[in-house]
């Protein structure tokens, strides 16, 4: 009775560890991908204003910062993570899920056209990272 | 430049992508398994942990991966650029096999196929659909003008 709570209090533990990891970086990546459709083609930016431009353009947007700190959240949290937990299970589960959750924010947020044929690739992305891990 | 149709150097980019996180990622776990356990109340350790070896090579391997990938989000969607470069799993795990010597069960080659799949899928269809900021030609005016040739 005991060792069932306990094993159901660390499944808990576990998954909102991995679900901390995941929303964050979620959040990180569709802020961070929405700064940089924003400032259009960085190899353009690159050839008219050098490295220096660039750099600059990257650094100086309000959504790129957003996108920064989300990801930096989601990075201490994979930390953590790691530290309680193997890689083997941290890894493909964050990935994946990330993978579904980036492709619905993605089709919300960044109005990408996810088509039939980009939800099977991440389906099979995200299944296939799964039997991977095991 | 087109968007629809990556040059050798993008794929070049992409390909980094891929590698570099789950190499990356394993040189953090190595890093954070040897720590001792880390509890949530001292959070402060956790900035002391990015200081050892392993730790600060995996990061450097991200802050690697994390300029190619803005990079490649400049020029392709975020849903293109993740099945894209989730090949890096399929490249680890041939490595360990291959070089290591390690097992691969039926149910990892079964991932190795769908990930390779998945890849083959999303590689086939264009990489950025939404008009970029600096962009000359929208992705729409560029299917018209291929459709026409």
């Amino acid at each position: 009775m005991i060792s069932g709570v306990l094993a159901q209090a660390s499944f808990w533990k576990a998954a909102g560890i991995i679900a901390t990891v995941v929303v964050t970086s979620s959040t990180g990546e569709v802020l961070t991908a929405a700064a940089m459709k924003s400032m259009g083609d960085l190899d353009d930016i690159r050839a008219k204003s050098g490295l220096g431009g660039a750099i600059k353009a990257v650094v100086t947007s309000p959504l790129f910062m957003g996108g920064i700190f989300f990801m930096a959240v989601a990075f201490f949290s994979l930390l953590f993570a790691l530290n309680h937990m193997n890689l083997s299970l941290v890894g493909p589960a964050a990935a994946s899920l990330t993978l579904v959750t980036n492709t619905v924010a993605a089709q919300l947020f960044l109005h990408e056209k996810v088509d039939r044929r980009r939800w099977t690739a991440a389906v099979l992305v995200c299944v296939g990272v799964y039997f991977l891990a095991h | 430049m087109a968007h629809h149709r990556l040059t050798f150097n993008q794929y070049l980019i992409l390909a980094f992508v891929s590698v570099s996180v789950p190499l990356g990622d394993a040189a953090l776990s190595r890093g954070m398994t040897s720590l001792p356990s880390i509890s949530i109340s001292h959070p402060l350790t956790l900035i002391g942990a990015v200081f050892t070896p392993w730790i600060a090579l995996g990061i450097a391997l991200l802050i690697g991966y994390f300029a190619s990938y803005l990079t490649a989000l400049s020029w392709a969607d975020l849903t293109f650029v993740m099945p894209a470069t989730a090949l890096g799993n399929v490249f680890v795990a041939l490595l360990a096999h291959y070089w290591l010597h390690e097992n691969i069960s039926y149910m990892r080659w079964m991932g190795i196929v769908m990930i390779t799949v998945g890849v083959a899928f999303v590689a086939h269809g264009p990489a950025n659909t939404t008009p970029l900021a600096n962009a000359v030609i929208a992705p729409e005016e560029l299917d018209a003008k291929e459709a026409g040739r």
